[in-house]
């Protein structure tokens, strides 16, 4: 079972439409002890054009669970908004959280049905009172599977060996979020399509702290 | 208790001047005269019990034939009575939204939807000018994974779904009810172990009580869930059936020895 990886240098082999956006991308999820760290770039891409520096590849699914987009901006966008109403419909009918894994399940289905017509490698992450912190990496077909850490979009590929390299289990919240940063920053340098500035979230059973930096900690200027 | 319809219970889309569906009533009318079904929601378990006298003597008696416990998915069970065959397709119907939840949502479906949603669509039959309300009631025994919670519950002809401690339905409802409460289960849970226990001397002894009973044997199917069963919605081991029956006996002789007794006196 291969996970595609998208290789996303010009908008003709991204299969997007004239003129759609691509978030060609970095994005990346780190668990520690009671969360996970989610992190993603900022820039969205038509082309060679940066069309938006500060983009927001992080989505809210519901109160502990998080969304990094990767792909064609207009179809995980989409994707998003319709697992958000899910998971509220599924509050609302089950009268507890939902479990990052029904949002991952829930996700899958949605890129598996329609995956003629998307463009959308996902990572589902956070946390619930079943199983904890949690997981999901979906990829272009539709192949959802529950990983210890994932990172995904065209400029993960140059991070694979460091994050193998660095990744432990059982890290502090801010060990995490630090090694999120490292890793965006590194991809960050060599992939054109990821740049601007670092988004991350920290997603745990008492809230969600959401911060963003412009000061990256490698890159063409030491600070 | 019986009033007379009187024209207002021609179709289940008509009230009655006093706010009553008589197509409804009707429909429990069907589940009153049938077999009694008892469901414990013990400490560490679920324990659901038919009665299922045998009729006559060419009846086939195992379970497989006119099945009364049915699974709905590995963690729940529907112990049902009524009209026989509205029963199966009420079964048919939680078997295909728990599918679909697990299809949707990646895990099992919980315990208390399972009944809304059962509910639901009894409810959906008393509405409608050319349905019929299901003449049948069905217990619904589940355990839920992620609370690691057992619960019971039941729902009626007219789509009323609720959680129970212990519940009882069927003909011998009100004299299972009795027992039941004596049982204190609200305030103190039983063990799965008692809770079977329980339910065969109930059945049993409600067999016994009717005359027209005499001399036919009493078949019961009693079904489980707990740790035993690993979780999963299983009939209880016939080895165990066939313990507790003998226990029942007994229990059910000193009874009757001790009522001789005081008689006596």
């Amino acid at each position: 079972m291969t996970t595609e990886v998208s290789m996303m240098h010009s908008a003709e082999s991204q299969n997007l439409k004239d003129g759609e956006v691509s978030t060609g991308t970095t994005i990346i999820a780190i668990p520690f002890q009671g969360g996970v760290v989610v992190g993603a770039d900022s820039r969205t891409s038509t082309g060679s054009y940066v069309a938006v520096r500060t983009s927001d590849k992080i989505a809210c699914l519901s109160d502990h669970i998080y969304a990094c987009r990767s792909g064609s901006a207009a179809d995980t966008q989409a994707l998003t908004d319709y697992i958000r109403y899910y998971l509220q419909q599924l509050k609302i009918e089950t009268g507890r959280p939902a479990r990052v894994k029904s949002a991952a399940h829930l996700l899958q289905k949605l890129v598996y049905q329609n995956k003629d017509n998307l463009s959308a490698g996902m990572i589902v992450a956070g946390w619930d009172p079943v199983e904890g912190p949690a997981i999901y990496s979906i990829a272009l077909g539709g192949t959802c599977l529950k990983v210890p850490f994932a990172f995904s979009g065209s400029g993960s590929l140059y991070i694979t060996g460091l994050l193998d390299s660095e990744f432990r289990e059982n890290m502090t919240k801010e060990e995490a979020r630090t090694l999120v940063k490292k890793a965006l920053a590194h991809a960050m340098a060599r992939d054109g399509s990821s740049g601007g500035i670092i988004r991350t979230v920290a997603i745990t059973a008492e809230g969600n702290d959401r911060d963003y930096t412009s000061q990256l900690p490698y890159g063409p200027v030491s600070y | 208790m019986a009033s007379s319809g009187a024209g207002y219970d021609l179709s289940a889309s008509t009230f009655s001047p006093d706010g009553r569906i008589f197509q409804v009533e009707y429909a429990s009318k069907a589940v009153e005269n049938a077999g009694t079904v008892i469901g414990i929601k013990a400490s560490n378990g679920i324990v659901l019990g038919v009665s299922k006298p045998l009729l006559h003597k060419m009846v086939v008696p195992s379970t497989c034939s006119y099945k009364r416990i049915h699974s709905v998915d590995e963690h729940a069970g529907i112990a049902s009575t009524g009209f026989l065959p509205d029963a199966r397709q009420l079964v048919g119907r939680a078997i295909d939204e728990a599918a679909n939840w697990e299809d949707q949502y990646g895990v099992k479906v919980p315990p208390e939807v399972l009944a809304d949603r059962l509910g639901y669509f009894m409810h959906y039959y008393t509405l409608s000018g050319g349905l019929r309300p299901f003449g049948a009631s069905c217990v619904i025994g589940a355990y839920d994974q992620d609370t690691k919670q057992y619960k019971l519950h039941m729902v009626e002809p007219n789509g009323s779904a609720a959680s129970y401690y212990g519940v009882a339905t069927g003909k011998g409802k009100q004299a299972a009810k009795t027992e039941l409460e004596k049982l204190n289960l609200h305030k103190e849970p039983c063990t799965v172990d008692e809770a079977v226990k329980h339910i065969a001397k109930i059945l049993t002894m409600l067999h016994q009580e009717n005359k027209d009973n005499e001399g036919k044997p009493l078949e019961m199917e009693l079904s489980w869930i707990c740790e035993a069963s690993k979780y999963k919605h299983v009939g209880v081991p016939k080895a165990r059936i066939a313990e507790v029956t003998a226990w029942v006996q007994e229990q059910l002789e000193e009874e009757d020895d001790d009522e001789e007794e005081a008689m006596e006196e």
